[in-house]
């Protein structure tokens, strides 16, 4: 009885997270540039590798495998945004604007001055 | 079962992102997308590791985790300063 | 030396976690290990607030789960996106100030900018962030300022938080 309800939950997060990883591959196609792509490649280092790793854990009970498998996904979560922020960098100190989808430079709004109040 | 697919549905991600990688156009493009490819790597072992039954893989799917950050990291740092021995900004 | 403890202590789980095989000479192996880490973290005197901030210990679990929650909202709100034939998107770059008063701060923030999807930090430079947002709407969200008023609160919420040079003694 509760191994058929924790398969099921199993499926379910599987599936969720294959959505959202099959949703950055195709993100990771359609986006115009390099910058709106790394949107899509966030979106599967975070959400679907997380839906993922519930989803093994979920089989894998209270034991080692559950505790190795959280730290891969700490690990991932910590590690994401470093290279995506080194990489990212890079470009734009490459000289590389972003562009919107008709190729024209996108304009940059300066909230430097606070936080809107609104 | 659940796991054949879960397989399934990371090869045709990363099926996706390899076109991306072959794609380009720039060379930025390609490391994200190699980037995203070893992020899916360490997923497909851990899957891999539940669908045949053996845990160990887990252990080589964190080590794929770690070599994968720093092979990005020194890829970017080599394009960008030529050497991988340069100190970054800040430091003499 | 609570900073030292809180590694050490915090290496032997890890091993205990990894290992899996608790013999006496593996646990021995394992205790020479962290040691040696220790005293050559020690040596190189990286043991500060930054590599070890337990300082934020309070409201960590509280802001990771106020965090993950906004993952999940920014996710599924990109993945629309991607999906609808049209691809709404209207990229945008924005420039934000932070409110951080230590460099740790400052990183947290932008790693958090860069970790919920729709946004990317592309620079952070004199508490400067240089945003690169999927949406206009998106980076209005961010600029708002409820994640970099929640990490001003990470920071400060244990001892005082430290000048941006550091607090070596």
């Amino acid at each position: 009885m509760i191994a058929t309800v924790l398969d099921a939950v199993s499926w379910l997060l599987l599936i969720a997270g294959s959505f959202f990883v099959i949703t950055g591959g195709i993100g990771l196609l359609r986006l115009p540039d390099v910058y709106s792509r790394m949107h899509a490649a966030g979106m599967t280092d975070t959400l679907g590798a997380g839906l993922f790793i519930a989803g093994m854990a979920v089989q894998g009970g209270f034991t080692l495998v559950t505790a190795k498998l959280l730290i891969i996904l700490v690990f991932i979560l910590f590690t994401s945004p470093t290279a995506t922020y080194a990489l990212a960098n890079a470009v734009w100190s490459g000289g590389v604007q972003p562009r919107r989808r008709d190729g024209t430079a996108c304009e940059t709004i300066d909230r430097s001055d606070g936080p809107l109040t609104s | 079962m659940m796991f054949a697919a879960a397989a399934a549905a990371l090869l045709i991600t990363m099926l996706l992102v390899l076109l991306r990688a072959f794609m380009g156009p720039t060379l930025y493009d390609r490391i994200l997308a190699v980037n995203t490819f070893g992020t899916k790597t360490v997923l497909m072992i851990a899957v891999l590791g539940f669908l045949m039954g053996r845990p160990e893989f887990l252990d080589i799917a964190l080590v794929y985790a770690l070599i994968n950050f720093i092979g990005t990291i020194a890829v970017l740092k080599f394009f960008r300063y030529g050497d991988l021995g340069r100190a970054g900004k800040g430091e003499p | 030396m609570l900073r030292v403890l809180s590694l050490a202590g915090g290496l032997v789980v890890i091993w205990l976690l990894l290992s899996g095989h608790y013999t006496p000479l593996i646990n021995t192996l394992g205790l020479v290990s962290v040691g040696v880490v220790v005293a050559i973290a020690v040596r190189m005197d990286v043991v500060d607030h930054e590599s070890v901030p337990i300082h934020m210990r309070g409201r960590f679990f509280g802001y990771w789960i106020w965090l993950g929650a906004e993952i999940v909202k920014a996710n599924i709100d990109v993945a629309k996106r991607v999906w609808s034939p049209s691809l709404p998107i209207s990229p945008t770059l924005f420039r934000l100030k932070t409110s951080q008063a230590g460099e740790l701060g400052q990183v947290i923030y932008a790693n958090s900018i860069t970790l919920t999807p729709g946004t990317v930090s592309v620079s952070l430079e004199d508490g400067e962030i240089l945003v690169h947002a999927i949406a206009r709407e998106v980076g209005d969200d961010l600029s708002a300022g409820e994640m970099d008023r929640r990490v001003t609160r990470l920071e400060v919420s244990g001892i005082p938080a430290p000048t941006p040079e550091g607090e070596r003694e």
